[in-house]
């Protein structure tokens, strides 16, 4: 965990916009979790699902909906228990609560959009192991209130659901050039038609769609971000 | 005897806080699992019927394909496949049988196949697969109209040197840049038409 807590933010390293309760500002939670901590562009957590399940931009946006929901969750477990938690065991309860967490959402999820928790198979189970969650309770929740570890779980949520959807978005328009197909699969009242398409003509770039393309389109989004910050 | 307890509960201080969460999160997976089952099993059952059904036009049968379930074992993979009957006032009119081709360019291939009961082939679906998106996939409704070219074959029609790709002298198309993915297909399809001959008397049975 030494080696997560080095890259998280934690109390000290959070301006201090003069809030009462000495705890970190809203607005610097949100940037944190959204872009300069963000979990995926920075701290470089929970990769592997990143990569596999961003083929599309609803796949996607499934995961990163199914995450950011569960790193809510487990924040706000985290720090609503956070006296009880005994120091020598915070990483077994911290496991118990977001397995139990992930259950929950992949059950409602296998309930509620059946066919998506279909297409996504094994990757909804593995957000439990998925390290950004686990960082967030360790070195935010379990030192926070409820109401900052609300804020700080859904702008890492966010900050995670969108790295997901962005990189979706552009191995599917380069892979196989449509934009958000099969969006009936997230929500019954959508249709399934792509929300743009280059048309049948375009054979797409397969390897954006195949692993190796994963690799490549995120190092091309972390230069990006990395120019944007450095400029 | 308070005391006691006391002094248990201190010198356990671990293993009582961990229970106690255990305890907690188990009971709220419990509630959720109770609220989500029957919702959860409704849908299982929809995607069945629905997966179902693709490969058998309504006219052949009156009531859920999910209704007579048949396990027979398979003498020549070895392996046990199911069997969807499908009756109209009670007579067997057609089959819906599980297939999975082994030989695919990456991991199985799961397909249901529906005969009808001269042996004609009504439709076939790949249910699931790992193939290449963008070469093996074609394999997939959603990506080609090519999984329709089995329907209305037999085993008499084409004969048995049909049963093969185009480059093989056979009836069906390969893909560019994938022609193993389609012969595992036609193969398991094929071995799934022998594997009905030798049990239909035993599926179209009457009840």
């Amino acid at each position: 965990m030494n080696e997560t807590s080095s890259t998280t933010v934690t109390n000290h390293d959070l301006p201090n916009a003069g809030v009462v309760n000495s705890g970190p500002s809203f607005k610097a939670l949100l940037s944190a979790g959204l872009w300069s901590n963000n979990p995926a562009l920075v701290q470089l957590l929970g990769l592997c699902p990143l990569l596999a399940v961003s083929n599309t931009a609803i796949n996607g946006l499934s995961l990163g909906i199914a995450t950011a929901f569960t790193v809510l969750l487990s924040n706000i477990s985290v720090s609503a228990s956070r006296r009880f938690i005994l120091p020598d065991i915070r990483i077994p309860i911290f496991v118990i609560l977001i397995s139990g967490i992930v259950t929950m959402v992949s059950l409602l999820m296998n309930a509620y959009a059946h066919e998506m928790f279909l297409r996504l198979g094994i990757f909804v189970p593995l957000i439990i192991t998925n390290c950004a969650i686990l960082a967030r309770a360790e070195s935010f929740a379990s030192k926070n209130t409820v109401f900052a570890s609300t804020i700080d779980g859904l702008a890492t949520g966010i900050g995670f659901a969108v790295v997901l959807v962005v990189l979706g978005a552009a191995r599917e328009l380069i892979g196989q050039g449509t934009l958000f197909a099969d969006a009936h699969l997230l929500f019954a009242n959508l249709s399934s038609a792509p929300l743009l398409n280059f048309g049948e003509q375009y054979r797409g770039l397969l390897i954006a769609i195949l692993p190796p393309g994963a690799f490549i389109l995120f190092g091309l989004l972390l230069v990006f971000k990395n120019l944007i910050t450095n400029k | 005897m308070n005391d006691n307890l006391r002094q248990l509960f201190s010198s356990n201080r671990h293993g009582v806080v961990l229970g106690c969460f255990a305890l907690v999160v188990t009971a709220a997976l419990a509630l959720t699992q109770t609220a989500t089952k029957s919702r959860i099993e409704y849908n299982e059952k929809i995607h069945r019927q629905k997966t179902l059904s693709e490969v058998l036009p309504a006219q052949w049968y009156d009531h859920p394909l999910d209704q007579f379930i048949v396990e027979l074992p398979d003498n020549i993979s070895g392996t046990n496949r199911t069997s969807y009957i499908a009756k109209i006032n009670a007579i067997p009119q057609a089959v819906i049988i599980s297939a999975t081709a082994t030989d695919g360019y990456a991991g199985n291939i799961n397909l249901l196949v529906g005969i009808l009961k001269d042996g004609t082939i009504s439709g076939v679906r790949v249910t699931k697969h790992n193939e290449t998106p963008g070469l093996g996939d074609a394999i997939e409704l959603k990506r080609s109209e090519w999984i329709k070219s089995f329907d209305g074959k037999s085993l008499l029609s084409p004969i048995e040197s049909g049963w093969a790709l185009r480059k093989n002298n056979g009836e069906f198309d390969q893909f560019t840049g994938a022609t193993i993915t389609p012969r595992a297909v036609v193969n398991e399809v094929e071995k799934t038409l022998r594997f009905f001959n030798a049990v239909k008397t035993q599926l179209l049975a009457h009840e």
